[in-house]
C-alpha cells in the first residue's frame, strides 16, 4: 500500500513538472507577444500596418501564411536586415526594398516575429530566443 | 386653454429662436494677417484684413509635365511633404491621406498635392512608380518635383511645415507629417497630423465644411 501511494506521489510530481514547464512555454510566448507587439507598432506597422495589411504595392502584407511558413528561418534574418530582391506575397510581386533594423537586438528580432508569425491569421507557435539568436548568425 | 396654447407657442417661438442662434461652423484662418486700406467698387477707402496665401508656384509633376498653382483654381486641396524612400512617418500619411483621397475620389473640387524633399533621388518617374504603387492614378492626386530652395522655402514660409535635410537622420531627412487643408483663395484652413487616424478622421470632416463655405 505504502509503495503505491509512493508511486502514485512519484507520478502526480512528473505530471506537475510537465504541466509547469508546458505554462512557462505559454508565459514565455505571452511575454514575447506583448513586446513584439510593442516593437512590430513602433519599427513596422508604418508600413505594414495595424492588421498587417500592407500598403499598396509598396509594402506587402504579412498575411500570407504559406510565405511565412517556408521561410520561417530567414524572418529572423529579413526583420533585421532588411530586404532587398523581390518576394512574391500572396501571388503578387513586391520590388520595393525594406530597411535594416541594425538596431533591434537578437530578443526584440524574436520577439517581433513570434508577435508576427502569430497575428493577422498567422499561427506559428513560439519559436525560443536562442533559437533566433543563432538564425541571426547565419544570415546570408 | 388659451393659456396653455399661448405657453407652447412662446416655447416653440424661443427653440426657433435660439437654434437660429446658432452660428454655423467655419474654419479658420491659420497664418499671418495684416490690416491694408482699400477702395471698394464704388471708390470708398475702407480696412479690410489680407491672409497670408500660398505664392505661386510651378514644378514638375509625376508625369514630368510642367505643373503650376493653375490646376488648383477654384479648387480645396490637401499638400504635404514627403518622400518616396521615407520609412518612418511618410507610409502611416500616405496610409491614412490615401483613405481621404478614396472618399473624394468623385469630387472634382478636391484635389491633393505631394511635394518631395528629397530633390537628390526622387525624380519624377520615381515618384510616378511610387504614386502607382501606392494606388493612386489620373491628375487629381499630384507629386511634385523641384529644387532644394524652392521647396524648402515654400514648405517653411508658405505651409509652416518644417523640413530639412539632416544626415543623423535614419533616412537623412526630417519633416512635418502635417496634412495642409488650402481653400480656394490659397489660405491655409487647417493642418492636421497625418500619421493620427482621428486628426485624418477631422480632416475628412472639415473638407466639406470649406467647400460649402466657397459655394455661397
Amino acid at each position: 500500500m505504502r509503495k503505491y501511494i509512493i508511486n502514485v506521489i512519484f507520478l502526480f510530481a512528473i505530471i506537475a513538472i510537465i504541466v509547469s514547464c508546458q505554462n512557462q512555454e505559454t508565459i514565455d510566448l505571452q511575454n514575447y507577444m506583448s513586446n513584439g507587439k510593442d516593437i512590430y507598432k513602433s519599427r513596422c506597422q508604418n508600413c505594414h500596418g495595424e492588421n498587417g495589411e500592407g500598403l499598396g504595392e509598396l509594402a506587402p502584407p504579412l498575411t500570407d501564411s504559406v510565405f511565412l511558413k517556408t521561410n520561417k528561418d530567414h524572418l529572423a534574418c529579413i526583420i533585421k536586415n532588411g530586404a532587398n530582391g523581390p518576394v512574391v506575397i500572396h501571388g503578387k510581386e513586391y520590388t520595393e526594398k525594406m530597411p535594416a533594423f541594425p538596431e533591434l537586438t537578437d530578443i526584440d528580432v524574436a520577439q517581433v516575429m513570434v508577435y508576427l508569425t502569430n497575428s493577422f491569421g498567422n499561427n506559428q507557435g513560439f519559436v525560443p530566443y536562442k533559437k533566433v539568436a543563432e538564425q541571426l548568425q547565419n544570415c546570408k | 386653454m388659451n393659456k396653455f396654447i399661448s405657453s407652447i407657442t412662446i416655447c416653440i417661438v424661443s427653440v426657433i429662436a435660439l437654434s437660429s442662434c446658432q452660428q454655423e461652423k467655419k474654419l479658420p484662418i491659420y497664418g499671418d494677417r495684416h490690416a491694408q486700406t482699400v477702395k471698394d467698387a464704388a471708390g470708398v477707402e475702407k480696412i479690410d484684413t489680407v491672409y497670408q496665401t500660398i505664392p505661386d508656384w510651378s514644378f514638375l509633376n509625376q508625369d514630368s509635365v510642367v505643373t503650376t498653382n493653375k490646376i488648383t483654381d477654384g479648387k480645396v486641396y490637401v499638400a504635404d511633404f514627403f518622400f518616396t524612400s521615407c520609412t518612418t512617418i511618410c507610409p502611416i500619411m500616405h496610409r491614412n491621406l490615401l483613405t481621404v483621397y478614396n472618399d473624394f475620389k468623385t469630387n472634382p473640387d478636391v484635389m491633393f498635392i505631394s511635394h518631395t524633399i528629397d530633390f537628390k533621388y526622387d525624380r519624377p518617374y520615381v515618384l510616378k512608380k511610387y504614386a502607382k504603387k501606392l494606388g493612386v492614378d489620373g491628375p487629381k492626386w499630384q507629386f511634385l518635383y523641384g529644387s532644394k530652395n524652392v521647396v524648402y522655402t515654400l514648405a517653411e514660409k508658405s505651409y509652416l511645415v518644417a523640413v530639412g535635410e539632416d544626415s543623423t537622420a535614419k533616412d537623412g531627412y526630417i519633416h512635418q507629417g502635417y496634412l495642409v487643408l488650402i481653400d480656394k483663395d490659397r489660405r491655409i484652413r487647417g493642418a492636421y497630423d497625418g500619421t493620427k487616424t482621428d486628426q485624418v478622421e477631422q480632416l475628412k470632416k472639415d473638407i466639406p465644411l470649406l467647400l460649402a463655405e466657397s459655394k455661397k
